[in-house]
């Protein structure tokens, strides 16, 4: 690790502004950033931490009736408080990395870094989420650019997520066994409006919408619903864990049992 | 004496106390006045020409204190390999040097070529960073087959790759030919047994110190084997003189093989703590350890199995690649050869074996003994091959190997592979294996999965392994170059209770629990007011430290043999001060009594009376009470074992779960039972982490792909099945005073191929037509498997 400088702003304000120093970082729970940094993989000359910031901390209800979270608040928080309220997206918070890592982890902090086999990106792109951050509001449908590219701009920041509450959710993980990242972790939300299926772990291209099983589901919201689709290899990841091929055979697996326990 | 502390108690493991409140001291934990941090600039690549290396820049930085490359080490000896194996021509195998620090070549992703040493660690890791080395990369050598093949080599100098070709028994080996030419039936089988990462909790940590004053050096380190540690330091690497080297293994976490060796840091640690006037210390991080610790296994094996229709073993042959990486560490070249070909008779009669085995070398790390220590090989080849021809002839996996089993009157019985296992109960241990399994509750269990809508499969095998090592005469025969005793120095204090110095290093075995029982047990007296002494050797008796399940088999026996000199001299006193003849005395529950009479004296007052000898027969026995004792053992001991594995495995995500794990073994006579399910536990932990989880992969360009535990999966808790474990009613080892053998690696040498065997077993019953899949099981190799099948 080489030397940096520390800021613990405690209004967004003030975080913007350290932000805006040269080579200054953003600090969320840390969970893939410190890691980097052990390893003198990044040189950062001030991280400023985010999660001394009481106004992006803690859920509550919007008057939409979704579901708010501060962009600071850790993964175990989101499983505890969204248990009643949003129970997918709580079973999901629940079942990232270990305990350390869900009071660390952030949700910001998972948006913001896009890991391609992180889970809470399935869980706004399948809520259809809006991410807020210190300038705008952007749809989760636009904020998901590929393998760890998002539509942030330089020193901008997550302050908050709002996802919709579906009628029936669930995420269905399989597990990188060495990293308990999602090999294929498979997000299915159903709305009046209809069903989103959204996939992390298996593309090339970071966490994307599954169309056809989001169609085939929205007229019938059960597994068997998926027979007839089969998910191309091609763009999947291949590397030590699992072939395109198994990857791409996880997708439909994972799908059909996000539905039957969700239904 | 309370018995529930003797031998055969399963007393609490009093050395657990420090560890588990935090009061436990490692290598790491030590910090001296005016030390100096030392960090090692190693290659990330593969196999590259060094060009020049120049630290101009990095001498400038702040704090730097020195820095060494392998210019700087020419001179000094290379770390050697501990035995020397002959090819089948009679030609001895190849040795090229493997310097402190790399010098013209680096040969693997992690060699270090420099060394920096600091005021800090961040200084050391700062100035590092700024050497700027001229490498010219050249293309990996990775795959054995086209190291063999090719004409580019790991080390110029020898014009090869390969290090030996070795057969065993080589006058045997036309005989197994004409057997299996002849079988009416053969199974042949190709596997690999998977390279691994041996993940001590603890990683490697070196602290030089240097006194002007004496001459003299102190190395600190983690070490499982201090006293060879300071040999090879002394006669082959830096010529320091035995009497001017005091090496102290502290407490140690864990070492599984890959602490038993010399490492090159320990020497730089030396040479920089004498260049800056100071010590020098170096803690290996994660990453190091995972480039640099001596890996274990990698084997590439085809093994055929001849018989009878009636499933009798006529022939076992072996053709096998065996990495050693780019150097040879200290016992590697010994752990493919007589560690593992000498086993390939397994737990059976068959009369004809022949092992012919190629040590090639590769721009990988190096692989050395690893728990088990090519018994695991030998157990894994032979128990598959044996359930793959156990299934083409219809007959049952354990009546299989029933039929050929050693029978309990046949032993000593001498296998063709050349041992000769003292004593053993291989039907026994299936017996209480099977009753533990019950096979005909399986098949309701396998019913249960597959309404479940999952294959469940049993996995049954035998093992049986050579360890306790070893006789020194007859390795030394066998190659070996040093000898492979122990030694114990049990000293009685003046008011009765006693330190006891021993050659073994615990490191997670629990000596400072056991050895206290043996003694408390033979003097009467309470373990609890024993003490081991262990790891300073300026303190022990020179022994060879602790691998190969030797600790309580080799060193227990020297702690038994010292006692019993204890017990001798005690007996000699004890007769003085009771006026009777040593002859008529009875040692009981720490008393000596006149046989007959109420006369008596106790363990402690002997002991007293020998520090303080009034009215002491001066002119016939020596004051104190003080004995050392060098055990040799006759022969290795035969631990052995029968084990069965349930398994359910998903047909959609191809998911392995280990629904149910039983362990039989024969430990002989057991001296702590608690600590044995122990062993026997963690051993299985790490055989099932081989066989389903641990993948150690490099690419073509010999990067590390598994290099973090992002990507090398260790076994956790919620992988494991409860273990059932029994080590009851052993056969005793004939040779050794306890009548112990050791019980360190079973676990790790029978659970892989019963884990596979069950999973086989799985995907048949589920109607699949996979009789192979190599190690580790991956969800996704099993699933390829099975759609391929």
């Amino acid at each position: 690790m080489y030397a940096f400088e520390i800021e613990r702003p405690s209004t967004i304000a003030d975080a913007i502004k350290a932000l805006s120093e040269e080579d200054a970082q953003a600090l969320g729970g840390g969970q893939t950033l410190i890691p980097t940094l052990k390893q003198r993989l990044a040189m950062p000359a001030t991280l400023v931490s985010l999660t001394g910031i009481g106004e992006m901390q803690g859920v509550c209800i919007g008057d939409n009736g979704e579901v708010c979270v501060g962009g600071a608040t850790n993964h175990a928080t989101v499983a505890a408080e969204t248990a009643a309220s949003y129970p997918g997206l709580s079973g999901l918070a629940g079942n990232i990395g270990d305990p350390a890592v869900r009071n660390r982890g952030t949700v910001g902090g998972s948006l913001a870094n896009n890991d391609p086999s992180a889970c809470y990106p399935a869980a706004a792109l399948g809520s259809g989420a809006t991410i807020i951050t210190n300038t705008r509001q952007i749809a989760a449908d636009d904020y998901f650019q590929g393998m760890f590219e998002t539509a942030l701009e330089e020193g901008e920041v997550i302050t908050e997520v709002r996802f919709p509450v579906p009628e029936k959710s669930h995420y269905e993980k399989f597990v990188q066994p060495a990293s308990r990242f999602a090999l294929v972790g498979v997000f299915v939300a159903k709305y009046a409006d209809g069903v989103r299926v959204a996939v992390t772990g298996a593309s090339e291209n970071g966490v994307y919408r599954w169309s056809e099983a989001e169609t085939a589901l929205s007229s019938d919201f059960s597994k068997d619903a998926l027979d007839g689709l089969t998910v191309p290899a091609d763009g999947m990841i291949a590397d030590l864990h699992g072939s395109s091929d198994y990857r791409a055979h996880l997708v439909k697996v994972m799908t059909g049992r996000a539905v039957t326990a969700a239904a | 004496m309370p018995k529930d502390g003797g031998i055969g108690a399963s007393t609490t493991r009093r050395e657990d106390v420090r560890f588990l409140t935090g009061k436990g001291k490692y290598t790491a934990d030590i910090n001296t006045f005016g030390q100096a941090a030392a960090t090692f600039v190693r290659s990330t690549v593969a196999n590259g020409v060094i060009k020049s290396i120049d630290t101009s820049a990095a001498a400038e930085m702040p704090g730097v204190l020195a820095i060494f490359t392998g210019e700087d080490f020419v001179d000094v000896g290379g770390n050697p390999a501990g035995w020397l194996i002959n090819s089948r021509d009679g030609e001895p195998m190849k040795e090229p040097k493997r310097p402190v620090l790399a010098h013209g070549k680096v040969r693997h992703v992690g060699d270090a070529y420099a060394a920096v040493i600091a005021e800090t660690e961040q200084q050391a890791r700062d100035a590092a960073e700024e050497i700027i080395a001229d490498i010219e990369e050249l293309p990996a050598i990775i795959d054995m087959a086209a190291a063999l093949a090719g004409d580019a080599y790991v080390h110029d100098e020898i014009g090869t790759n390969q290090c030996f070709d070795w057969g065993w028994i080589e006058d045997n080996r036309a005989a197994t030919d004409e057997a299996i030419k002849n079988a009416p039936h053969v199974t042949t089988l190709e596997l690999i047994n998977n390279r691994l990462v041996p993940n001590a909790m603890e990683p490697r940590a070196s602290i030089g110190t240097y006194d002007a004053a004496g001459d003299s050096y102190l190395l600190q380190t983690t070490s499982q084997n201090p006293h060879l540690t300071r040999l090879l330091i002394s006669a082959f690497v830096m010529g320091i003189p035995e009497n001017k080297l005091t090496v102290i293994a502290p407490d140690v976490g864990g070492g599984f093989g890959s602490k038993i060796y010399h490492y090159g840091e320990e020497a730089l640690v030396l040479a920089a703590a004498k260049k800056v006037g100071r010590p020098v210390k170096w803690v290996a991080d994660r990453t190091e350890s995972f480039l640099t610790d001596a890996h274990g296994r990698d084997h590439v094996t085809k093994i055929e199995l001849a018989c009878e229709k009636d499933g009798t073993f006529i022939a076992f042959r072996t053709e096998t690649l065996a990495n050693v990486g780019a150097y040879l560490s200290n016992f590697s070249t010994a752990t493919p050869t007589f560690l593992h070909g000498t086993l390939m008779a397994g737990n059976y009669t068959v009369p004809n074996v022949y092992v012919n085995l190629k040590a090639v070398f590769t721009n990988t790390a190096p692989v050395d003994a690893y728990r088990g220590a090519g018994r695991p090989e030998a157990t894994y080849s032979i128990e598959r091959v044996i359930d793959m021809a156990a299934r083409e002839l219809n007959i049952d996996p354990v009546e299989i190997r029933r039929k050929n089993f050693i029978k309990p009157d046949q032993f000593p019985f001498g296998t063709a592979a050349g041992l000769e296992y003292d004593s053993g109960n291989y039907d026994a241990l299936m017996d209480k294996m099977e009753a533990i399994v019950d096979r005909k509750a399986f098949e309701e269990r396998r019913k249960q999965s597959e309404a479940n809508g999952k294959m469940r499969g049993l996995g049954i095998n035998a093992y049986v392994e050579a360890c306790g090592i070893a006789p020194s005469n007859l390795v030394g025969v066998l190659g070996s170059r040093v000898g492979l005793y122990d030694a114990a120095t049990v000293r009685v204090n003046a008011t009765g209770n006693l330190s006891v110095m021993v050659g073994a290093h615990s490191h997670g075995q629990g000596h400072e629990t056991v050895f206290p029982q043996i003694v408390g047990e033979m003097l009467g007296i309470d373990p609890q007011s024993v003490d081991i002494v262990h790891g300073d050797t300026s303190k022990i008796p020179f022994g060879m430290g602790t691998y190969g399940s030797r600790s309580l088999a080799v060193c227990g026996s020297a702690v038994v043999r010292a006692t019993e000199k204890i017990i001798a001299k005690a007996k000699k006193i004890a007769a003085h001060m009771l006026e009777a003849s040593a002859d008529d005395l009875e040692f009981t529950d720490g008393q000596f009594t006149v046989k007959g009479t109420d006369k008596s004296v106790s363990f402690g007052e002997v002991a007293l009376k020998a520090y303080i000898p009034h009215e002491f027969p001066i002119e016939d026995i020596e004051p104190g009470l003080e004995e050392t004792a060098f055990y040799d053992p006759a022969n290795f001991t035969y631990p052995s074992g029968a084990y069965a594995c349930e398994v359910e495995v998903d047909p959609e995500t191809g998911k392995v779960t280990i629904e149910r794990f039983t362990a039989c073994d024969d430990f002989g006579n057991v001296m702590n039972p608690m600590i044995v399910s122990g062993q026997v536990q963690g051993g299985v932990v790490q055989g099932i982490g081989q066989a389903l989880l641990e993948n150690t992969t490099y690419d073509e360009n010999g990067q590390l792909l598994s290099a973090s535990y992002m990507d090398y999966v260790m076994p956790r808790a919620d992988d494991l099945p409860f273990i059932a474990v029994d080590h009851s009613d052993g056969t005793p080892c004939t040779h050794n005073p306890l009548g112990a053998k050791g019980c360190g690696e079973g676990g790790a040498i029978g659970s892989p191929p019963t884990v596979v065997n069950a999973v086989i077993d799985a995907l048949q019953s589920g109607g699949k037509n996979v009789t192979h899949i190599d190690m580790p099981l991956t969800p996704a190799r099993v699933w390829a498997a099975m759609n391929n099948a």
